[in-house]
């Protein structure tokens, strides 16, 4: 019993799951009932996903011990390139693989410079996220392009896939991958090396992983992610502008925080960062539906993040401290 | 007698204009343990990171079993069944022990490209017989390596290179910054591995700890060899002397 309260108590995304929870009684009650109801959740499953894929990529390389602020950037730049490519007469398909391939490449370019010269990320990807929105603005030309509804199959990404119009095919997809990352994370050698290279990266070099390509892909993962996500935002609202996304990175890596991953790498689980990024959603639309003032929403996420932080510090300490025999007598 | 089953000619290894290795020849005996002591900057470290496939020596050649071999990485090192284990470096804190005993040499289920499932059951199954091997009595592999005292985790990085078969065992300063009572489970590893015809070099700044586990001393200065001698021949007194 002693030691399935510690292994619970040194889960990341503890903390995380019962803010969440404490979150929900509490808006469900100052609602009135209308925050759990079908239209207040269609409302929370329209956007959940958009964030949520974002905070899977960063959750993935902050535990490989890395750092992405140019996701906000990406997460415009790539349907910017796809509507303006496919304005300019390519068709839907490949001008929506360009728009990743874009992501891929910035990914790659952020890792590489990174690995290469040794700099920290925060600094690569700062630069990159003010390159990234620039080039948002310059490939648009100033005009956001106007794509008609039904021109592209846009229902593919957003629309509702049920009868009742509840959930979107963004949740599916969003769903899938979040259940691959996890997968890739934690039941295959490349998510041991992550984890490897992120926990000790002495030790991880020590034996053998190819730490820099590892982190590489990770970039270049989170990158693609957060190009996709802005895909689906775009479709959804039908709307291509380069002001998309601002704000988004540090909401992903506050996702990621609030579910218990930890800046310097190693610890963190793709569940924490959905979980961090459910808060987030759930923070915003809560208050709405609560009728407290929207001014408050940043300051109550800052103050989240702080408090998630501290208190899964505690909650793992707490653990630790529990002895439990290791030998075996 | 049969030939030595790593040797090293020559070696010379300059960093960034300080010459940190001035020549140095080596032979090392199968099953043979071998004391490495030096003061900081001696050369050891240096020596230890090209056979461990850390760095790469500018001159000079390395021959295991009498073959001519080129250790480029940690991974080539440890194909030719050189493991190293490293004061804090061989383990990663925050995963468990199933997981740490086989970074980089995930056994898997199915894989593409050399990326694939991870068969979790075997390396559960693998990592309790192979710390058991060791004499290091763990209650489960799933705990975290963190968790363990600093002469535990010694002892699963023994139990990793055992498991991987190694040949030559490296151990850098595997004493540093352990209790007494550590030390002694340490050095007691060290001594089965002897028992198991393992090759052994093991550094350490305590030549008490030198001489407790190995039967021949050599000891570095200024990049070169300044002593060779059986560990019954000489004393701890005649080896500090040339340091």
């Amino acid at each position: 019993m002693r030691r399935i309260v510690k292994l619970a108590l040194e889960k990341p995304e503890l903390a995380g799951l019962m803010l969440l929870v404490v979150m929900v009684v509490l808006f469900q009650i100052r609602s009135d009932g209308v925050f759990l109801s079908t239209n207040n959740l269609r409302g929370i499953l329209g956007l959940l996903p958009e964030t949520a894929l974002v905070a899977i990529g960063v959750t993935l390389l902050m535990i490989c011990g890395e750092f992405d602020l140019s996701v906000g950037s990406v997460f415009a730049l790539m349907p910017m390139t796809m509507a303006v490519l496919f304005v300019g007469g390519v068709p839907f398909w490949p001008a929506m693989f360009a728009g990743l391939l874009l992501c891929a490449a910035i990914g790659f370019v952020n890792g590489w410079i990174t690995i290469r010269f040794d700099i920290p990320s925060f600094i690569t990807t700062l630069g990159m996220m003010f390159m990234a929105r620039s080039l948002t603005v310059v490939v648009s030309g100033g005009f956001p392009p106007r794509i008609r509804p039904g021109e592209v199959p846009s229902w593919l990404f957003a629309g509702f896939v049920d009868a009742g119009g509840f959930v979107r095919a963004s949740v599916l997809w969003f769903l899938g991958i979040a259940i691959l990352m996890s997968l890739l994370l934690s039941r295959t050698n490349f998510g041991n090396w992550v984890r490897a290279t992120g926990g000790h990266l002495p030790a991880a070099q020590a034996m053998g992983i190819p730490t820099g390509r590892v982190k590489i892909i990770c970039f270049v993962i989170c990158s693609v992610l957060a190009g996709f996500a802005g895909m689906i935002q775009a479709l959804r609202l039908n709307s291509f502008l380069p002001s998309m996304g601002m704000g988004m990175e540090l909401q992903a890596v506050a996702a990621a925080v609030i579910g218990g991953t930890a800046l310097m790498g190693g610890i963190g689980s793709i569940l924490g960062g959905l979980i961090g990024a459910t808060i987030i959603r759930l923070m915003d639309n809560g208050m709405v539906m609560s009728q407290i003032d929207a001014s408050w929403f940043q300051f109550a996420i800052g103050a989240l993040t702080i408090f998630a932080v501290v208190g899964n510090a505690w909650l793992r300490r707490r653990g630790r401290s529990m002895k439990v025999e290791t030998e075996r007598k | 007698m049969t030939g030595p089953i790593i040797e090293v000619r020559n070696l010379h290894k300059w960093y960034s204009g300080v010459h940190a290795l001035k020549g140095v020849s080596l032979e090392v005996a199968p099953g043979e343990a071998l004391g490495l002591v030096g003061d900081n900057g001696a050369g050891k470290s240096t020596l230890i990171n090209i056979l461990s496939g850390l760095h790469r020596q500018d001159e000079g050649e390395i021959l295991m079993e009498g073959r001519p071999v080129s250790i480029r990485n940690p991974k080539d090192a440890m194909a030719l069944g050189i493991e190293t284990i490293y004061q804090y470096n061989s383990m990663v804190p925050i995963m468990s022990i199933a997981r740490n005993l086989f970074i980089g040499r995930e056994p898997l289920t199915v894989s593409f490209l050399g990326l694939g499932w991870l068969d979790q059951a075997k390396m559960r199954a693998e990592s309790v017989r192979a710390i058991a091997d060791v004499d290091l009595h763990l209650r489960s592999p799933d705990a975290l390596v963190g968790e363990l005292s600093g002469g535990q985790r010694q002892g699963v990085a023994i139990a990793r290179a055992m498991h991987f078969k190694s040949k030559v065992m490296i151990l850098d300063e595997p004493t540093n910054h352990l209790s007494v009572k550590e030390t002694a489970k340490v050095i007691g590893f060290v001594q089965g591995l002897k028992a198991q015809g393992v090759t052994t070099i093991f550094i350490s700044h305590n030549m008490h700890h030198v001489f407790a586990c190995c039967e021949r001393i050599v000891a570095m200065a200024l990049g070169r060899i300044v002593l060779d001698k059986r560990a019954a021949e000489t004393s701890i007194e005649e080896v500090s002397e040339v340091l």
